[in-house]
């Protein structure tokens, strides 16, 4: 065994002005490079933002009449049964969207399985015991979730179609027209967006 | 589980090969010193830099004067960034939301989370950090941390490469090199691409909204330049959030395009490196075997979390949780509908794997043992893939112990890549395994005994709580960034202790990697022989598994099995807390 063979002899002197200049040249180089990479970057990208996708850059907001009504991006509150609902929130106090966040609760958390199973109860008993598609009671990463399965959207119909006294066919073939498939067929999953389906709803079914 | 989350898988892992020889030759082209295609562009500017900062580019430094520039420039802007948090409420610039200044103590945890590559966050970055702040304060240590990260790799390649030589290159040109040739060019182009998918990217104050159902509610939309911080974020495996729910956020990840480019731009670096390594020491197979052991490791991770998180909650009834064709099965507790289970257990598994720290999921709401696969990931010190250059240096100490290990079985004096393997390179290399551990168990240890401190920020009791904390700080010392995020850790004892767990595990870790460089550098090198041990075949990539996840497991198991382990055997039985 020859492993343990002599300590390396490296040279140790560091001369005073070496020092001096290591921090002069950092001081310099940070400067520079913070304003090209922290303020001449992002405003480059920010100017050819605007310029390629305008509506995108300021945040995909959806406006009606003349007023903006929020983010095509990011769930609203919707609570009356004429309304798709979103997935509950934990963000902020519900769709707080200066306070995005999950509910970061544990699997083995009893107050987890109580809030899922306190709404899977109340949901099921007014779709007669159908079982509850699990998004619809769970809450998302972002608090903010855009979207639901189509199973969901399918679950919430016979509601939306009772409170606005029209046809389940209608609301239905509404839904499927709002079935986001899979990116390029292959990627994610199938969803629907809330809100734009609601605006939808509210243009086409009175 | 479904046919399509494993073909989404299947895809991930093939446009990832597809990128690795590509990436591998311009890593190495810019590196070493060789034209590229942007040279039109950018060599004026790398020369003006140079001139303004006072650098002598052609002067080569040996391994102390290397860590001194690394670790100077590092000071500075560390500072800087701190100063910056420190006054944002009077800079005159860029802070529509007029957000107050930041206190000392989250100011200084953020500035050590952001200089070392961790980007742990323990505050709510839409209410907290002003645009200025977030462009010239943060996202400019996303470039810098990445760029140090992919020099001390760069380092130690020409360390093993090189042979009787004193130097080991040139700090400030191997840096500004990268950040030109590499950072800049990828995130621009990146950036555009994900504003294309929907992420903002503006300077305008945020936007209140009327809801449609509630128009006399308001709902305010944090905006901001977010397409701008998020490609760096992703490409130098920073993971600090433009928001507080990161890439689960709509506007930081709208869709599973912009998923999936996210989860490849954290591969694509560290992917790369290893043909970087193979091709700058001439030995293309012993790149691929490092690739190869870090695949194996990365899918065996997916498949656990896949599955893990597939799995009906034993305690909920009534609701639909076996997946249809329209809807995922499992557990979607903190998890975007738009990503579903597959690609949410995946990019949890690539975020760790590399010490990136992005979520698009909370980590916190996975299933116990779902949720031990990125905890494992970071235990593991990070070398599946990694983080930028530090997953391939963290890798390459691994490799060091490999051949030591195969050295010792057959009683003969270690090589690697025609260097002898001796006492002063395994003891570095020890260095930096040991570090590791002992930060993480003995503050985590420290902070459950702690009730005051340690156990008042939990918000899972029961073995989780074990896991909040024992992530928070493998996270940090990791340098991932990630975190059970249930725990509430803006608090002067987590901030400070955090903040040094960051530093520790960064630089205590990397200097040890800079002094075996410059040993490695000046040797002489070795025939081959019919004794050594070849490091290009499959069977060095079965060894390096083994180390990898020997020393791993002897470390860390015992903690796990008072975790996570204990956790789903609770849960199985019915147990709540």
């Amino acid at each position: 065994m020859s492993v343990l063979s002599a300590q390396p002899s490296v040279a140790i002197a560091q001369s005073v002005s070496t020092h001096h200049s290591v921090w002069k040249t950092s001081i310099r180089f940070t400067i520079i490079a913070t304003l090209l990479f922290g303020v001449g970057y992002p405003l480059l990208v920010t100017g050819i933002a605007e310029i390629v996708f305008p509506h995108k850059a300021a945040g995909s907001l959806i406006t009606k009449d003349g007023q903006i009504i929020g983010s095509q991006l990011l769930a609203q509150s919707f609570t009356t049964d004429r309304y798709f609902h979103p997935r509950p929130s934990a963000a902020g106090n519900g769709y707080d969207a200066t306070s995005s966040g999950g509910s970061n609760m544990a699997q083995s958390n009893a107050k987890l399985v109580q809030r899922i199973q306190g709404d899977i109860d109340k949901l099921s008993a007014a779709n007669a015991g159908k079982p509850v598609p699990i998004d619809l009671v769970t809450t998302s990463g972002s608090g903010l979730d855009p979207d639901i399965t189509p199973d969901a959207a399918f679950y919430q119909a016979p509601r939306v179609a009772k409170a606005r006294g029209i046809g389940g066919d209608r609301i239905r073939k509404l839904i499927e027209a709002h079935i986001a498939r899979r990116q390029l067929g292959l990627l994610g999953e199938p969803r629907v967006n809330v809100l734009e389906l609601n605006l939808d709803l509210d243009k086409t079914v009175q | 589980m479904s046919a399509n989350g494993w073909l989404q898988f299947v895809i991930y892992s093939l446009v990832l090969l597809a990128t690795v020889r590509p990436v591998g030759i311009y890593l190495a082209r810019v590196l070493e010193g060789q034209r590229t295609w942007l040279d039109p562009v950018f060599r004026p500017l790398e020369r003006f830099i140079y001139k303004l900062s006072g650098v002598t580019a052609d002067k080569e430094m040996n391994w102390r004067e290397y860590s001194f520039a690394l670790l100077g420039f590092s000071a500075v802007s560390l500072l800087v960034t701190y100063a910056i948090e420190r006054l944002q409420a009077v800079l005159p610039l860029w802070n529509p939301q007029k957000l107050a200044a930041v206190g000392p103590d989250l100011a200084w945890s953020t500035a050590a989370s952001f200089t070392t590559n961790t980007n742990w966050q323990s505050y709510t970055p839409e209410t907290t950090m002003g645009y200025l702040t977030q462009m010239a304060g943060l996202a400019t240590h996303n470039f810098f941390s990445a760029t140090v990260g992919i020099v001390v790799a760069v380092a130690l390649i020409r360390g093993i490469k090189r042979t009787t030589s004193g130097t080991i290159g040139n700090f400030w040109v191997d840096a500004t090199r990268t950040l030109l040739y590499v950072l800049l060019p990828g995130s621009l182009i990146y950036a555009l691409l994900l504003v294309g998918q929907g992420v903002p990217q503006n300077l305008h104050a945020y936007t209140v909204a009327h809801p449609l159902e509630q128009p006399t509610q308001t709902q305010t939309i944090a905006q901001g330049p977010v397409a701008s911080q998020e490609a760096i974020k992703m490409l130098g495996t920073n993971g600090g959030g433009f928001f507080n729910a990161n890439s689960a956020h709509p506007f930081e990840n709208p869709t599973p395009f912009s998923n999936f480019l996210q989860m490849l731009s954290i591969f694509i670096i560290p992917a790369g490196l290893t043909y970087t390594l193979g091709r700058m020491t001439g030995s293309r197979g012993h790149g691929w075997a490092v690739f190869a052991a870090m695949y194996v490791l990365f899918a065996a991770g997916f498949v656990v979390a896949y599955w893990a998180e597939s799995q009906p909650h034993p305690m909920i009834h009534g609701a639909a949780q076996t997946g249809t064709a329209t809807a995922p099965a499992g557990n979607m507790e903190g998890k975007e509908v738009r990503f579903g289970v597959s690609q949410s257990a995946l990019f949890a598994t690539i975020t760790t794997d590399a010490s990136c720290g992005a979520v698009n999921s909370m980590h916190d709401s996975f299933t116990p043992l779902g949720g031990m696969v990125p905890l494992a990931n970071i235990m593991l010190g990070e070398v599946i893939f990694g983080g930028v250059g530090s997953g391939l240096y963290g890798m390459l100490i691994f490799v060091v112990l490999a051949v030591f290990i195969a050295g010792l079985m057959v009683g003969r004096t270690p090589e690697y890549l025609g260097k002898k393997i001796e006492a002063y390179d395994v003891k570095m290399s020890m260095l930096y395994v040991l570090i590791f551990p002992l930060i993480i168990l003995t503050l985590t240890a420290i902070f459950v005994l702690s009730p005051n401190i340690g156990l008042s920020a939990l918000s899972n009791g029961g073995p989780h709580g074990l896991s909040e904390i024992l992530y928070a700080f493998s996270s940090a010392t990791g340098n991932n960034g990630s975190a059970f995020a249930g725990l509430s850790a803006n608090t002067w004892w987590y901030n400070v202790v955090l903040g040094w767990s960051m530093l520790a595990g960064r630089f205590l870790m990397l200097i040890p990697v800079v002094a075996l460089a410059g040993n490695l550098a000046q040797k002489k090198s070795v025939p081959p022989s019919p004794g050594t041990f070849p490091v290009n075949t499959s069977l060095f990539t079965v060894l390096l598994i083994g180390v990898v996840l020997i020393l791993g497991a002897l470390t860390f198991f015992p903690v796990l099995s008072l975790g996570p382990i204990l956790e789903h055997l609770q849960l199985k039985a019915g147990q709540l807390f």
